[in-house]
């Protein structure tokens, strides 16, 4: 069902956890409709310096949540808004189509983490 | 890396022994049964004798057995052909809320076929209320179907007691009891039953092979018209070395069940009381009125598709009532029918053991899965508890 890379990230994920002294955060979903994406992002110079992630659900959104966090990594916030959910499924050698949308919350929950950095900044 | 099949209600190996049964009949036993010469006789007398050792399995008759492709299809046919055997006398059914698909789905198709069903409801451990069943005949009243074990909770219905009601009021009244026969000894006679699915794969016969016991004397419209084949209430030409397998696992279940039963349950017993000692863990369904090798449970903060695959990547092969394990993307129905809220559905997760289930395997399962809950726990944004998480509604599209 999912491919080699999703297997990977689901079962080693990287970047997991809390971040107590992150600078944004951002949740997408809901537990009812199956996945939560939470991810934290520690931001310096315009840059992302560091992120991680807590998520409940499936395989391929532990697998999201962990490829996204990988990604942004180095990226300046105007990179990283540019992730999507088609590019996220890409970086993970695609996603079953059932899995495509509620489980491929990254690019959203990132955007989310962003603007709430935005706003503590007051930009 | 060794692997333990813990997913006995989805399917089951087939037995050597029904094997060796079967094999002639692909190729040297291979004559129709309609034929009139002797490969042809051979046929007919290998589906004759399955058919009875099929019927004895539920203390039926022979010609009470009507063969079919698969419990789906015994299904259909019940709600469909008595629905139609019915509607001079009336339009109406009486079916639970938590039956499996195939009764489900055929309800709704008879709704838009202009039958009225009644879904009725079920209590926490997933029993329905033979008193509700009493309340919800009417005289348009046709045909009562109640599941007689849930593959997703375990729990066994209440059947004796429902076709007493159905007797006293004249209705006719079929079970699905795909997940219990060949699981638990079941006896037409004293179920007090009308019609009854059941499926060779359940008890280590082959799939492609399954039955409906409608009871002698009893009209049933056809879901399959055609030639003569099953006394002309299924057509098609018949799938030989299936039935002869069929055939050979009813024996084998009739003479091996108690043995069964006596090696799985207490293994099942040892799962679910270590099971139970993990934090935030709710056994699923009746915790008496089980299927002997049903094991099923919803695990807090953590979803079932990630809990099945983490096991499987440890060899351990289960199911879940998840949303996100079903290609449907919605929580079990069964679930939310006995009352677990959505968010604690996605927790779904179904073991169900089998007579090659071993203490060892047991073992190793106690072992696994708390190390499995831990880690997704350790990965959710939940695992202090559900906050925030009261009157949230399911926004994402999907």
């Amino acid at each position: 069902m999912y491919s080699e890379k999703v297997m990977d990230h689901f079962t080693n994920p990287r970047n997991v956890g809390e971040m107590t002294d992150a600078h944004g955060i951002g949740v997408e979903g809901n537990p009812v409709c199956g996945d939560v994406m939470k991810i934290y992002i520690k931001v310096n110079d315009d840059k992302i310096v560091d992120a991680k992630f807590q998520t409940f659900g499936c395989g391929a959104a532990i697998a999201v949540s962990s490829m996204v966090t990988e990604m942004v990594k180095g990226m300046t916030l105007e990179e990283a808004l540019k992730i999507t959910k088609a590019s996220l499924a890409e970086a993970l050698d695609g996603l079953p189509p059932q899995k495509m949308h509620c489980s491929n919350l990254g690019a959203d929950a990132l955007r989310k983490a962003i603007e709430d950095y935005r706003s503590k900044q007051g930009k | 890396m060794k692997t333990i099949y813990l997913d006995h209600v989805a399917t089951n190996p087939l037995n050597p022994e029904v094997l060796e049964a079967m094999l002639p009949y692909f190729r040297e036993r291979y004559g129709n049964p309609l034929s009139l010469y002797e490969p042809g006789m051979k046929a007919r007398e290998a589906i004759e004798n399955a058919r009875e050792s099929t019927a004895s399995l539920i203390n039926a008759k022979s010609k009470e057995i009507i063969f079919t492709a698969s419990g789906a299809e015994a299904n259909n046919f019940a709600l469909k052909g008595i629905a139609y055997a019915n509607q001079n006398k009336g339009k109406h059914l009486i079916i639970s809320r938590i039956e499996h698909h195939s009764i489900l789905n055929t309800a709704r198709f008879l709704e838009k076929s202009g039958f009225a069903v009644t879904y009725l409801p079920v209590d926490k451990y997933g029993t329905v209320n033979p008193e509700d069943v009493e309340k919800a005949i009417t005289k348009e009243t046709i045909l009562i179907s109640i599941i007689h074990a849930s593959p997703e909770i375990g729990t066994i219905e209440p059947i004796a007691e429902i076709s007493k009601i159905a007797k006293q009021k004249g209705v006719v009244l079929h079970t699905d009891a795909v997940a219990s026969v060949g699981n638990i000894p079941v006896d037409v006679q004293s179920l007090g039953i009308d019609l009854l699915s059941f499926a060779a794969h359940q008890f280590y016969g082959p799939k492609g092979a399954a039955a409906i016991y409608v009871k002698e004397g009893m009209r049933i419209v056809p879901l399959i018209y055609g030639g003569i084949q099953e006394g002309g209430r299924r057509a098609g030409t018949e799938n030989v070395p299936a039935i002869v397998g069929m055939g050979k696992a009813a024996e084998l279940a009739r003479i091996n069940i108690q043995k069964r039963i006596d090696h799985i349950m207490p293994l099942r017993d040892q799962l679910i009381s270590n099971a139970l000692k993990i934090d935030k863990i709710i056994l699923t369904g009746h915790p008496e009125q089980r299927l002997p090798g049903h094991a099923s449970f919803v695990v807090e903060y953590i979803e079932g598709e990630a809990m099945l695959l983490l096991l499987a990547a440890k060899g351990i092969y289960c199911a879940s009532g998840s949303a996100c394990s079903s290609k449907a993307l919605k929580a079990s129905p069964v679930l939310i029918s006995i009352g677990i809220p959505a968010h604690l559905a996605q927790g779904s997760v179904v073991f169900t053991l089998g007579e090659d289930t071993t203490e060892d395997n047991i073992n190793y399962f106690n072992e696994t899965f708390p190390q499995i809950i831990s880690r997704l726990r350790e990965i959710s944004p939940y695992a202090k508890g559900w906050e925030g998480m009261e009157g949230s509604s399911c926004t994402v599209k999907k």
